[in-house]
């Protein structure tokens, strides 16, 4: 290894990845894994707490937070750390990235951090499967690893995946290129538009059903990644979404 | 105890889907008279007390903040059920 990527390695280590932890959070723990694997820092967060930590972005991980009752999200949109991460999000320039994986891309929707919302899959089963994704915008705070068109495979979980929204926010979405994450060979849950993952205006708030934080570590990844068949778990396709940010925040 | 009635309903515009597999299961069942079918919610806020008009003021922001998502939702009814009603009673 040269001195140069040692260099690099120590300054990705310096951001910090904060990790929201709510009550019925399931995916936290690979969340923070995932961070580290791409060089970060991870450190856990607490709903009910007040305090950001001074973290330098924030993952809102999936899961069933608060058992998925009254609506995916809706309750945990009200914790105290979500005022603090909304706030924080929307802060023009130096906005704080933010990205909500599966029930993280619920609740920021409750949120208002992004448009739109999830309804039950057209079919109404519990989907669990490798996914191919297209990275449409790889602009945003979240996908500068990637070229727009690349694609990825991660698995998709979850019940609530359809996600529906007005024409009009459609159309806004599509002509602003918000729409960051596309659903390929085969819609999985009816989502308008094979909509898989979208952003904010400014691009620092992304959220996507699909978890890609599930494929950053080949030996515990999908069986396929892009390129094809890879080997048992192997994928690992994910770890793009991860270094993203960190690159982003050291620079 | 004097109770708040709140509904929601899916939008029309949105398909319901657990709406439409009811729908499909009715006729196996011999139900064939219904065109259609939409699942919505029902809450019942209890009140300690006198329902006053803040009160209900206050069903209404937690029925439009909480209860319901107007992306995909619409609140259709904020009521107050009349003392000793016999609806929704267990």
């Amino acid at each position: 290894m040269t001195l140069e990527a040692d260099t690099l390695n120590s300054t990705l280590d310096s951001v910090r990845v904060g990790i929201v932890t709510f009550p019925g959070s399931l995916d936290d723990r690979d969340a923070a894994r995932a961070v580290r694997l791409a060089g970060g820092t991870a450190v856990p967060l607490w709903h009910g707490d007040h305090d950001l930590q001074s973290v330098d972005a924030v993952v809102v991980p999936g899961g069933f937070s608060y058992g998925d009752y009254l609506r995916a999200g809706a309750i945990s949109r009200f914790a105290p750390l979500m005022e603090q991460i909304t706030a924080a999000a929307s802060g023009g320039e130096n906005a704080l990235p933010v990205l909500g994986i599966c029930n993280g891309f619920q609740v920021l929707t409750e949120a208002h951090l992004l448009p739109g919302s999830m309804i039950k899959n057209n079919h109404l089963h519990f989907l669990c499967q490798d996914q191919r994704l297209r990275v449409e915008n790889a602009d945003t705070a979240w996908t500068a690893s990637y070229a727009a068109g690349d694609e990825i495979v991660v698995p998709l979980k979850n019940q609530d995946g359809q996600f529906v929204a007005d024409e009009r926010t459609l159309d806004e979405l599509e002509g602003e290129g918000r729409v960051v994450f596309r659903y390929v060979g085969g819609n999985p849950n009816g989502s308008r538009r094979d909509i898989a993952g979208i952003s904010n205006a400014a691009g620092n708030v992304v959220g996507l059903m699909p978890h890609p934080e599930h494929a950053v570590e080949a030996g515990f990844g999908p069986d396929s990644s892009a390129v094809g068949q890879v080997g048992v778990r192997g994928g690992t396709d994910g770890l793009g979404i991860f270094t993203s940010v960190l690159k982003k925040l050291v620079k | 105890m004097p109770r708040i009635v709140v509904d929601v309903m899916p939008k029309p515009e949105i398909l319901d889907p657990q709406g439409k597999a009811i729908a499909g299961a009715l006729p196996r069942l011999g139900f064939t008279g219904f065109s259609g079918v939409r699942q919505g919610k029902r809450f019942e806020l209890t009140v300690d007390g006198e329902v006053t008009e803040e009160l209900l003021e206050q069903a209404r922001t937690a029925a439009a903040t909480l209860l319901s998502n107007p992306v995909i939702e619409d609140v259709t009814r904020v009521e107050v059920l009349p003392e000793g009603s016999a609806e929704g009673e267990q």
